[in-house]
């Protein structure tokens, strides 16, 4: 970027700082930057608690955990522990599909159970009927494998004894019971709750999973698929392509996952992680105490895919290397067709991102692929590793902010008219209002899959769907026209 | 009729707040007055005396029985006792588990939706021990006790007691009208008892409003689940009691805004009437075996 446009961004950054007040100014001055090339982080501050009354659009740790990492998991019954706001606005989760089973018999994902806590619970304690929450679940639906049970505020603030309750219900039904410490007011965003829920998982369930069967034959090419909550079936269209190249996979984490496949997890001979944000901590955990190496991958758009699938095989024998090589020139026409159909309609397009933990990075080459240029990015609830890993495909000159305010991305949209916005649900509307192209970019507004060759067809016409509708031509009002 | 009077009995655990309120509610109620008590403590034995009765049927442990506290009428928790003092228990949890503090803000929620104050001219709040959280402040928030009497003695803890109630009074004197009524002694015969305590009221900007001499009259009634007004009238403890409802009757309206003092100054307080030694900063932190060697 020429030294002018750039010190128009960073005067743009000063605009909005100007707005708030001193102190908040100098906090969050430390969040937003205009990214150096070469530089060897984007040069915000993440991780630390948001301002008071600048409407973050951040989460809180029960989202973390019960919306993101245990909710998706199928065979279990998860229940909202506490009053009933929490469940009743995380029902049925975020689109996780799921591949078999029968909602209410043998899966659960679109359900929601809830102790729904009233005034007496929160006096005399809610451990009593979390039991009889447990034997209920028992009763009405005996094919579940087991039960979380994520914890909401009040059981944190009244000391509830919830893991107790766990082991003595799990000893009664011979089933896993885990009891997830969420509590909404830990930590500064979702963030702490992806770990609280790994951490549990690892004790849970990774840790105490059974031998082998006997009948269970192990291969040189068994891989997990670690961190794809399968949105929209992104991760069935990610497995296809490992399948296609000759691994196994013998487990999904944690959409479309069940608990066998956790208890599969020891048994990997590699770990694929897409969303490091939220489960590295388990890959982690499983490298020291499985010896299972771990690798990040993206499969979001033809290049990244392309050089994941590389990369992954790299680290496997020449079949499986042939394999990676068959899978791209097998898709290679399909790519190309979607290339050929849309780029000439997006190229040269401006996009303004503004999501969780991964995708601020993962989805910019998907959109360099088909002609686009992120021109600003940024993360929810991110560490300092992410925005590390950022650099690897953001441009000189590209606008990072971090927990931003919805005052600060209005003001950014209406300064930089990018041509489409992709960020939350809380977003769309205000953004659209201002005459700008929006797609969700956590639930892919109701669409998908992204993952894989499959869903870049998919992505592809849906971006070009939101850029190139001549509704925006006809959003300026008659007496508006000259 | 005259306007309702809140009121509220704070003190130390264990310093005789139950003992002494339920005698000088007792001696209000002999002076005609018609008394409602809240016990605020998850023990459930504010109205014992009263009642002569271990311990009533909560507030909360009924409204568990029944499923929430809206299933409850208040014939369900109101009992009447000696000279038809009304009563009732906030109660809460068995100790170590759920919210206490939560249990006293359900319960009086309960009893003011319920009309429980209606038609009495006194309504007092006995809390446990310290203010320990926000549900133990309720009788002091907003539109509830006016005057606050602190039950207190010539004993370290109960002076450092006071002051902290002192403070938890002026955090919402300035949003709501709480007042402190003022202090009463309830004598465990330490040293310089009276005027310790004298000062003590004076350093809070209060009053000792009455110091209540120890007879052992006062246990023997007890045994017998009774205040010493109904079990022994003539005694001269009785006497003592009437003379400190007479002061709390004239007391009302009269409260002040406490000035609660640091710690630094209660210290000095105390050291001033010889309850303290000076601190010899030289041995803060030494173990035994290091003073020796």
């Amino acid at each position: 970027m020429d030294a002018e446009s750039k010190a128009a961004r960073k005067q743009l950054v000063a605009d909005v700082l100007s707005e708030y007040p001193e102190k908040t100014a100098k906090k969050r001055a430390k969040h937003i930057n205009v990214y150096e090339e070469g530089a060897s982080d984007c040069g915000v501050k993440s991780n630390i608690k948001s301002i008071p009354g600048v409407m973050t659009v951040r989460g809180c740790a029960y989202a973390g955990a019960k919306g993101v990492v245990w909710g998706p998991i199928k065979d279990m019954v998860h229940i909202s522990h506490g009053p009933v706001g929490c469940g009743q606005y995380s029902w049925a989760q975020r689109r996780n599909y799921v591949s078999d089973g029968v909602t209410g018999v043998t899966s659960w994902v679109t359900m929601q159970v809830t102790s729904d806590f009233q005034e007496k619970d929160i006096v005399f304690g809610g451990d009593k009927k979390l039991a009889k929450v447990v034997d209920e679940i028992e009763a009405i639906f005996p094919l579940n494998k087991g039960i979380s049970v994520m914890s909401e505020c009040p059981v944190g603030l009244i000391g509830d004894d919830i893991e107790a309750v766990a082991k003595k219900k799990t000893k009664e039904i011979g089933k896993v019971i885990a009891p997830v410490r969420c509590e909404g007011f830990r930590g500064v965003s979702q963030s702490l709750g992806h770990h609280i829920a790994n951490d549990v998982m690892r004790d849970y369930i990774v840790d105490k999973a059974p031998p082998a069967p006997e009948t269970w034959v192990s291969t040189p090419y068994d891989v997990l698929i670690v961190g794809d909550y399968n949105i929209g079936g992104d991760a069935w269209s990610s497995r296809i392509l490992l399948e296609e190249m000759g691994l196994r996979v013998i487990g999904q984490w944690s959409g479309d996952g069940s608990v066998g496949e956790i208890e599969n997890g020891p048994r990997a001979k590699l770990n694929l992680i897409h969303c490091y944000r939220s489960m590295n901590y388990i890959c982690r955990h499983m490298e020291e105490k499985y010896g299972i190496p771990w690798i990040e991958y993206n499969f979001f758009g033809p290049s990244q895919i392309a050089k994941s699938l590389r990369a992954i095989a790299a680290l496997f024998d020449e079949t499986i290397q042939a394999g990676a090589e068959r899978v791209i020139a097998k898709y290679k026409p399909l790519v190309d067709g979607i290339l050929a159909k849309y780029k000439p309609r997006l190229e040269g397009k401006k996009i303004m991102l503004y999501v969780g933990g991964l995708r601020p990075r993962h989805v910019s080459d998907a959109y360099g692929d088909i002609g686009m240029d992120v021109t600003a990015t940024g993360y929810e609830f991110a560490h300092s590793d992410d925005y590390q890993r950022t650099t690897e495909y953001i441009k000189d000159g590209t606008l990072v902010y971090d927990d931003a305010s919805e005052f600060e991305l209005e003001h950014f949209v209406k300064a930089l008219r990018p041509d489409l916005v992709g960020s939350g649900i809380k977003e769309k509307y205000g953004t659209q209002k201002m005459g700008v192209p929006f797609r969700q970019m956590h639930s892919w507004d109701y669409s998908g899959p992204y993952h894989g060759y499959d869903g870049f067809a998919i992505f592809a016409r849906d971006m070009d769907l939101a850029v190139n509708n001549p509704v925006w031509k006809m959003h300026k009002a008659p007496w508006g026209k000259e | 009729m005259a306007p309702l009077r809140q009121i509220a009995f704070y003190g130390k655990g264990g310093i005789g707040k139950s003992t002494t309120s339920q005698n000088t509610l007792a001696a209000l109620a002999e002076m005609g007055q018609k008394i409602l008590i809240v016990g605020c403590d998850p023990k459930a034995d504010s109205t014992r005396l009263i009642l002569h009765a271990k311990a009533q049927n909560s507030v909360l442990s009924l409204a568990a029985e029944a499923g929430s506290v809206e299933d409850l009428e208040l014939a369900d928790v109101l009992k009447s006792g000696y000279r038809d003092i009304r009563c009732v228990e906030s109660g809460g949890p068995e100790p170590g588990v759920g919210c206490a503090g939560r249990g006293v803000i359900t319960a009086i929620n309960f009893l003011e939706e319920n009309g429980a104050y209606e038609g009495v001219d006194y309504v007092s709040y006995d809390v446990l021990g310290d203010v320990v959280c926000g549900g133990f402040a309720m009788p002091i928030r907003e539109n509830k006790a006016q005057e606050i009497y602190i039950v207190m003695s010539g004993e370290m803890m109960a002076l450092y007691a006071a002051n902290n109630i002192a403070k938890g009074i002026l955090k919402y004197a300035s949003s709501g009208g709480v007042r402190l009524g003022g202090l009463i002694c309830n004598s465990r015969m330490t040293d310089k008892e009276l005027d310790l305590a004298e000062a003590l009221s004076a350093r809070l900007n209060s009053k000792l409003i009455h110091f209540v001499p120890r007879d052992n009259i006062v246990q023997h009634a007890e045994l017998r689940r009774m205040t010493v007004l109904e079990y022994d009238p003539e005694s001269k403890q009785a006497e003592e009691y009437r003379q400190l409802a007479q002061k709390i009757h004239a007391n009302g309206g009269k409260g002040t805004i406490p000035t609660p003092i640091t710690m630094e100054e209660l210290e000095e307080m105390l050291m001033e009437f010889g309850i303290m030694t000076p601190e010899d900063e030289n041995i803060v932190g030494k173990a035994k075996a290091a003073v020796v060697a």
